[in-house]
């Protein structure tokens, strides 16, 4: 229906390590991520040569699921421990947003909460949405959805931030008498979430978006 | 397309769309008309400039991470620390994830990417394909989005705000170190170095 061709259809495949267009070896099963392995290796980079990553509905799923199971103790339990003579507090993600805001930087909280809460949130529902649309062979919004794809690859890895911040205030506070900061289990989890989310990214496939229920099976 | 070699073609990676390689305008970016993606940029730097910017983010690297970033104060108590501190102290802290996660990101993986770079471009300057040029190639493509340098910059900005509520907290060399290799890093970011392919092909001698 448009005039732009597709490397699907033009028996042509790019390797996606180093961009170089390959021709199709002729009678070689079509891939549309469902893991039927081509093993054909790009003749400059030695990558295999794949229509579509490999299992990509498959691995993208399990990813976003494992993510999500650790973006949930992520939040409840708590990230670092303050300690001073008279007081521990136990600070989540949450509080640590709300205390910034109370404490006079507005800024920096809304900056906080959105690498921390907002993005991998964001990172759940496009991801999710994208699978399942992909899957049902949607025409709906389809540059906006590859639009949103863009945008996940391009901020998902910001939401360290927080880990970062835990780790530098921990490594500071050690030392000194007084007091005392120290990660809780929360943060490990939080880690955790942002590297398999961004796996989970990585493995989804944004061709998927375009190849429609003909090429789906 | 039996007329035109694979080579004058071009894919785009988001939509599978086919298009035909045009010469690029000083600065120009291709996009995909069907999906909007960035198809390939046209950089203007030469490979001079580019080591010259790589031997400036190494000298800028090894400052990050010999000053110390962040120091408190407290009724005359003074504690700073360094990345490497940062590293020690979550291997200790039982928050090995964490630590592991921090060395790779802020030390091994950006450390990686320029050594790499350095040596890629440094034989490039010759014409000349590095030895190891297509592992070492393939690697370089696999730290993408690994390195996070920019991030711990607002890391350490957030740590000093909600420390400053305890302490005397003044920002130290390593930080602002940092900050200049976020900028070197964000000049990088722009030069698509797949082009390194093209541009040295493989030679029988
Ligand atoms: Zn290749
Ligand atoms: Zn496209």
């Amino acid at each position: 229906m448009s005039a732009l061709p597709r490397a699907v259809d033009l028996g042509l495949i790019a390797c996606t390590t180093c961009g170089l267009v390959c021709r199709n070896v002729p009678g070689h099963p079509q891939l549309d991520g469902d893991g039927i392995d081509d093993a054909m290796a790009c003749p400059r980079c030695g990558s295999t040569l794949r229509r579509r990553k490999p299992d990509s509905y498959a691995r993208t799923w399990a990813l976003l699921i494992a993510a999500f199971l650790m973006y949930i103790p992520a939040n409840v339990l708590p990230i670092m421990r303050t300690a001073s003579l008279n007081d521990i507090d136990d600070n989540t993600i949450i509080s640590g947003v709300v205390e910034l805001w109370v404490k006079g930087s507005p800024d920096l909280a809304v900056i906080v909460f959105t690498a921390s809460i907002v993005v991998p949130m964001l990172k759940f529902l496009a991801l999710g949405t994208l699978l399942v649309t992909a899957r049902r062979g949607s025409s709906w919004a389809l540059v906006q959805r590859a639009r949103l794809y863009r945008l996940v690859e391009l901020i998902g890895y910001w939401s360290m931030l927080d880990v970062f911040v835990v780790a530098l205030l921990t490594a500071l506070v050690r030392f000194s008498v007084l007091s005392l900061v120290e990660p809780l289990p929360g943060v490990i989890f939080f880690g955790l979430t942002v590297v398999l989310t961004m796996l989970a990214s990585m493995s989804f496939d944004p061709r998927l978006i375009w190849d429609g229920k003909d090429t789906d099976d | 397309m039996g007329t035109s070699s694979p080579e004058a073609l071009l894919i785009c990676e988001h939509c599978d769309t086919v298009y035909r390689r045009r010469p690029l305008a000083r600065g120009e970016v291709a996009t995909c008309a069907r999906c909007g993606a960035e198809l390939e940029r046209h950089h203007a730097m030469s490979t001079n400039a580019m080591l010259a910017l790589i031997l400036t983010s190494m000298i800028v690297f090894v400052q990050a991470n010999m000053w110390p970033i962040v120091t408190l104060g407290l009724s005359g108590q003074h504690s700073s620390t360094t990345l490497w501190g940062v590293i020690i102290a979550m291997w200790q802290e039982q928050a090995k994830v964490v630590s592991v996660l921090v060395a790779a990101t802020l030390f091994f993986f950006p450390l990686m990417k320029m050594l790499l770079l350095g040596w890629l471009l440094w034989f490039g300057k010759a014409g000349r394909r590095a030895p190891g040029f297509v592992p070492l190639m393939v690697a370089l493509h696999r730290l993408g989005p690994w390195t996070m340098s920019e991030v711990f910059v607002l890391g350490a900005l957030v740590a000093i705000v909600k420390a400053h509520t305890y302490f005397d907290v003044t920002a130290d060399p390593g930080i602002y170190a940092y900050a200049a290799l976020t900028l070197l890093i964000t000049i990088f970011a722009g030069v698509d170095l797949r082009q390194l392919w093209d541009d040295l092909p493989e030679r029988t001698a």
